[in-house]
């Protein structure tokens, strides 16, 4: 009995002890609050290996909204915060958050719609127009609702279709509270509308009806920026490591590699660190 | 349907295994550690008579259900840069997860061990107040006695553990290759839409579970007949 006993409980150690010495032993790393984005497009997993490679520094990534992230890195839980909402960046780092923010890349929203097309808006380019006929038409809508980039783009489209969203949302305009990837199944399964980043979307697998409906407004350009948290604040962030990973995604190297994601031929995301004021 | 998954399975698609070995490293621990606090509770709430001893128990029951999210929330905000325990710079490891598991399922292990050591206590009392060996005699006695039938309180808070997903992505932060278990990668899965890999992976993560419950029914059954036999 007593060996059984002690069968176990070497069994329990040795399973621990096998279980932490995979996870141990990586001190070189950095933790970067990013967004669902980035990560459920893949956009993450084809740059960090390439920058492993170079410079040894494992880069552990969060997925999260942009409004979620920013707040990662305001606690100090986080080394680096890679976001897409350019105002909500300024003021991040004007509150002495995080140290400078870098511009690093662009993509687009789309506006993805059921192939029956209640609003009649498929292959318009207007993205303000589509919106109004989708609210006259009463047509399903589902926002992300998480204070997402994605989200406040939302937002923002809307203000600027003249509709005042938080009045004169009805029963079509669906508030999910999720990020990305859910929206778009809410979307599928209900043959919704629904504005998403064009990376999430061409990685996504689930579309059942759903096509493009709007796309190639100039309104619906995407922003991409990078900071590093402010070490003076925080003064366990990994400034080097950190500021290397940041130097990096914006060195010629760097945005080539981002140029060089490609799901089924078509490029994801377009690198733009060198563009003044983007 | 369940086929992508089950390529990478039989494939040994170092991925998968890495997230298999992550979810079992964490939750077996969370379920040790929670034996340690649990047994030994559910023991004492069993035989130690004491004021208020009525609430306690009824809290510890009550605590069987808190939701995993809550519980996630609360370690999240314990051990975050800005939290009281922030200088320990654990958040989003596995230890983190592990300290969450662990304080979900302890009272799901408590509660059950009280449960089953009263039931003994019953049986046992006469005889363990004439060996006069103390509450800590007769809480070791009780839990040695009742190894195999507390096995059930430990299976359940394991299956609590390996199934949950809202406290492991909110201190875990689900990081590919770091904190990644089977549960959150189901969830991002399925934000990627890819149903298929999902269900598969919810497949692989229940026949994980059969196979050590399995394990822990042979244990129990052989332990039993031994023990029978001395």
């Amino acid at each position: 009995m007593f060996k059984l006993k002690s069968a176990i409980v070497m069994g329990f150690a040795a399973l621990a002890l096998a279980a932490a010495q995979n996870v141990a032993a990586q001190d070189k790393s950095i933790v970067v609050a990013s967004t669902t984005s980035t990560v459920d497009s893949g956009l993450f997993s084809h740059l960090l290996p390439l920058f492993k490679a170079k410079t040894g520094i494992e880069v552990r990534v969060i997925s999260q909204g942009t409004g979620q992230a920013l707040d990662t890195g305001r606690r100090g839980d986080a080394d680096v915060v890679f976001v897409h909402a350019k105002s909500q960046e300024e003021k991040f780092v004007a509150d002495g958050f995080g140290v400078k923010r870098s511009p690093v890349m662009y993509n687009d929203f789309v506006l993805v719609g059921p192939k029956g097309d209640p609003a009649k808006i498929n292959g318009t380019k207007d993205i303000a127009a589509a919106l109004a006929k989708i609210k006259s038409a009463g047509a399903t809508f589902i926002s992300r609702g998480d204070k997402s980039g994605t989200h406040s783009a939302e937002l923002n489209l809307w203000k600027i279709a003249g509709i005042d969203i938080a009045a004169d949302k009805g029963q079509w305009y669906r508030d999910i509270g999720q990020g990305m990837g859910a929206a778009l199944n809410a979307a599928s399964a209900s043959n919704a509308y629904v504005l998403t980043d064009r990376g999430t979307w061409l990685s996504f697998k689930n579309r059942g009806e759903l096509v493009i409906s709007v796309e190639g407004d100039k309104r619906l350009f995407n922003q991409y920026g990078v900071m590093l948290v402010n070490p003076t604040k925080h003064p366990h962030v990994k400034k080097d490591l950190a500021q290397s990973f940041i130097d990096w995604l914006v060195s010629t190297e760097g945005q080539k590699a981002i140029s060089g994601y490609k799901i089924n031929g078509e490029q994801l995301f377009f690198p733009n660190a060198t563009v003044p004021g983007a | 349907m369940f086929s992508s998954a089950f390529e990478l399975l039989i494939t040994g698609d170092p991925g998968l295994y890495r997230i298999i070995g992550l979810s079992l490293y964490v939750s077996l621990t969370a379920t040790l550690i929670a034996a340690l606090v649990g047994l030994p509770l559910g023991a004492l709430l069993a035989l130690k008579e004491f004021p208020g001893r009525g609430a306690v128990i009824v809290i510890v029951n009550a605590l069987m259900g808190m939701p995993p999210v809550v519980v996630g929330l609360a370690v999240f905000l314990l051990l975050s840069r800005s939290g009281p325990l922030g200088s320990f710079g654990i958040l989003f490891t596995p230890r983190a997860m592990i300290i969450a598991q662990a304080i979900l399922i302890t009272p799901i292990i408590a509660a059950l061990a009280r449960q089953t050591i009263a039931d003994l206590w019953v049986q046992y009392r006469d005889e363990l107040a004439g060996m006069n060996i103390g509450t800590a005699g007769s809480v070791a006695t009780l839990l040695w006695d009742g190894r195999f039938s507390l096995l059930t309180a430990l299976l359940a808070g394991f299956g609590r553990a390996s199934a949950e997903v809202g406290a492991v992505i909110i201190v875990g932060g689900n990081i590919d290759g770091f904190t990644r278990t089977m549960t959150t990668a189901i969830a991002l899965e399925t934000s990627k839409g890819d149903l298929p890999l999902a269900i598969g992976l919810g497949a692989v993560l229940l026949i994980i579970v059969i196979a050590i419950n399995a394990i822990a029914w042979t244990v129990r059954r052989t332990g039993e007949r031994l023990a029978g036999a001395a």
